[in-house]
């Protein structure tokens, strides 16, 4: 990677009491790159982000966010980092125009009524720019959110969980103007929960009980996660599913259409159970090459919750990825 | 299908608010613990028919009669004496501190004029600025001296005592009329200022908190502090309004006077809206919602009407009582107001005041920047 690192933390650590949230974390992220940040809920996602952006002062680690101590230089990365929370974070008692205000203020922007009027224009909401932000719908809070913090024209946009409950067709509005950020320069380090979403990154980081378990360019991680993928088609896919999950080898069966993607870590137990099927007759079976939709599945539902003290679950991304 | 009442559905709910209750600790705290508490200082703390009250005299006349008057004014344990005072100016000036509620003056050759049959006048001074607390005392107070006299006025001159040989006048002083609204209305002020700073304060802290713009606050270049003033002044503000209306409101429709220094109410109502808002800070760093904020700060509006002299004498308080009242900061302000506006006091008589007020802010503010730092991380 020649790019200039944007983000640069080494053994990043946090505890909560006796809980360690986050376990020595490492993370490069290049400019201009959008980088997916993966993991069950409570892995540490929100609470590396924070560490990121200073809100938190990491108990142990160091490291570099835009060039600046992300232990010392809190105030200065402030200035130019774009965070949105995964809770609606401004005020509804507000007016959407007031937010914007508001927010251009704390930054000490100038130009401010221009900047505003045009993040307005930008949004669509012009002529709604006197209504409570509190009375927008979920799609038009996240897309109001999303204007307050690019109102500084921040280098680093930091999105913890950006899309959830939005509509499929404001997901996808979303996603556009963060590829046309990041296609001018602007890096973007994104958690989320969604399949659909992990795909459009660069770069994938997947974290569960806050360590690191993978991390590459999303291409290399269905390599890395390490499964075998075979093509199911025929008659009552329903029941075969049903049964398949029985099966010894088989880890996951995920349904596309009217094929079934069945995938294992253990090759030869895979094998050996398709072997036996295929001799069944009722069913085509043919390899194929494991995608980035058959890894992250594997990925968000190999580790359900980490509130949950059942680490053996969990733990399986990472025993693939070891 | 059954559509009425489930028994099993109802009990389901029930358990769900037991749970609920139980985890939200600082509720299920107030809800057991502060009425227990409160009921126990209140209950033995309040005493509308108060006694001891500190009483200084002036002894023109050291005689058995004059004595015997004292002794059963001291037996009745309405009155205690402090001490002596020379010349009823020392004695003015006590009352208008606060540091006595009565000044008995016993003129001189007081024993001399009783046997003559010149009938002298002992004057008692009452700081009637508080009817509640010298009321009982001074009705008591024929009744005690009607028995001191028959006691010592025996043998020749016991026919004096009966056709009253001196007379009791008794100076209502700063409320002559005795009038309760001259010394709730005052005190109303400091309750007021208390209840809507501290309640005001604390919700709109955590309101922040609650609602989740905190997080975007500190996520911006602004600092706490930035913060934290923005936050307060508005209120201070409100304070300043209240109290103005409530000023106009004393003067023109209850006719309470304002006879003291501007100077002196100034400096302890600005430094008492303070304190009030740094104990709603306090709230704040305590409180996980809106809802715990506003009743934690209904809890510290009950000592600060029922400890600090508003609703009943402060004097008639206990001892402990006392301790505890002298850390309410309605305590100190509602001395300040009464002293400014019923007494004519001057900031060098609310020193004492101003000074206990600066003590229980360094206090309050010290602990609440401790919790703050720890709420950030």
């Amino acid at each position: 990677m020649s790019e200039p690192l944007v983000i640069d933390v080494h053994g990043l650590t946090k505890n909560f009491g006796p809980k360690r949230v986050v376990d020595h974390f490492d993370i490069q992220v290049p400019k201009g790159a959008i980088y997916g940040f993966l993991g069950p809920n409570g892995s540490g996602k929100t609470t590396t982000i924070r560490m990121l952006c200073g809100l938190l002062t990491p108990d142990e680690g160091e490291g570099t966010c835009l060039g600046f101590d992300v232990r010392k230089q809190a105030e200065q990365i402030k200035e130019q980092v774009g965070y949105m929370t995964q809770k609606f974070s401004y005020y509804e008692d507000l007016s959407i125009r007031e937010n914007l205000d508001f927010v251009a203020r704390m930054y000490r922007l100038d130009r401010r009524k221009q900047r505003v009027d045009h993040a307005l224009a930008d949004l669509g909401l012009a002529d709604r720019q006197k209504q409570l932000a509190g009375s927008l719908s979920g799609g038009w809070k996240q897309r109001l959110a999303l204007a307050a913090c690019l109102l500084h024209e921040p280098k680093l946009l930091l999105l913890d969980e950006p899309t959830a409950g939005v509509d499929p067709k404001a997901r996808r509005d979303f996603w556009d103007e963060i590829r046309r950020l990041s296609a001018m320069g602007v890096t973007v380090l994104v958690s989320t929960h969604y399949m659909d979403e992990a795909v459009q990154c660069d770069f994938i980081t997947y974290i569960a009980y806050g360590k690191k378990l993978i991390d590459g360019p999303s291409s290399k991680i269905p390599e890395m996660v390490g499964l075998e993928t075979w093509r199911v088609e025929g008659p009552d896919l329903a029941r075969l599913e049903d049964r398949l999950l029985k099966e010894p080898g088989v880890v996951q069966v995920a349904r596309f259409g009217t094929v079934l993607h069945v995938s294992g870590t253990d090759k030869a137990a895979l094998e050996a159970t398709v072997e036996r099927l295929k001799a069944e007759g009722t069913h085509r079976w043919s390899l194929q090459v494991a995608g980035l939709e058959e890894a992250f599945i594997y990925l968000m539902t190999g580790a359900r919750d980490n509130f949950a003290g059942d680490s053996d679950d969990a733990g399986k991304p990472g025993q693939v990825a070891a | 299908m059954n559509l009425g009442f489930s028994l099993k559905r109802f009990g389901a709910v029930l358990y769900k608010e037991f749970i609920q209750m139980r985890r939200d600790r600082i509720t299920f705290g107030m809800m057991i613990g502060l009425p227990i508490i409160q009921l126990f200082l209140f209950g033995f703390a309040i005493n509308a028919d108060p006694r001891n009250l500190p009483t200084l005299v002036e002894m023109g006349d050291n005689g058995p009669l004059s004595r015997a008057v004292i002794a059963g004014m001291q037996n009745s344990s309405y009155f205690a004496f402090k001490g002596a005072v020379s010349g009823i100016g020392e004695g003015e000036e006590a009352l208008r501190r606060g540091e006595a509620n009565f000044v008995v003056v016993i003129p001189e050759d007081f024993e001399r004029d009783v046997v003559r049959g010149n009938k002298p006048e002992i004057l008692v001074a009452a700081d009637a600025s508080d009817p509640s607390a010298t009321g009982g005392a001074v009705a008591a107070l024929s009744g005690i001296v009607n028995v001191a006299i028959g006691e010592t006025l025996t043998g020749p001159l016991a026919q004096q005592a009966g056709s009253a040989p001196f007379s009791m006048v008794v100076h209502r002083e700063y409320n002559p009329e005795g009038k309760t609204s001259t010394n709730i209305v005052p005190g109303l002020l400091a309750i007021i200022l208390s209840m809507t700073m501290v309640m005001i304060t604390a919700v709109a802290i955590v309101k922040e908190t609650e609602r989740g713009t905190m997080e975007m606050l500190i996520a911006t270049p602004v600092k706490p502090l930035e913060v934290m003033l923005g936050k307060i002044l508005p209120y201070v503000f409100v304070g300043y309004v209240q109290t103005a209306v409530f000023l106009a409101a004393a003067s023109l429709v209850f006719g309470v006077p304002f006879e003291g220094s501007v100077w002196a109410f100034f400096l302890g109502f600005n430094l008492f809206i303070v304190v009030n808002l740094a104990l709603g800070f306090l709230i704040s760093t305590a409180a996980k919602s809106q809802m715990q904020a506003m009743q934690l700060s209904f809890f510290t509006i009950l000592p600060s009407i029922l400890l600090s002299g508003f609703m009943f004498p402060f004097a008639g308080m206990p001892g402990w009582a006392q301790f505890i009242g002298q850390a309410v900061p309605a305590t100190h302000f509602l001395r300040v107001v009464r002293k400014v506006m019923l007494k004519g006091g001057e900031v060098a008589d609310v020193t004492g005041e101003l000074w206990a007020l600066v003590a229980i802010l360094l206090v309050i503010s010290g602990i609440a920047m401790l919790r703050y730092r720890q709420t950030l991380d």
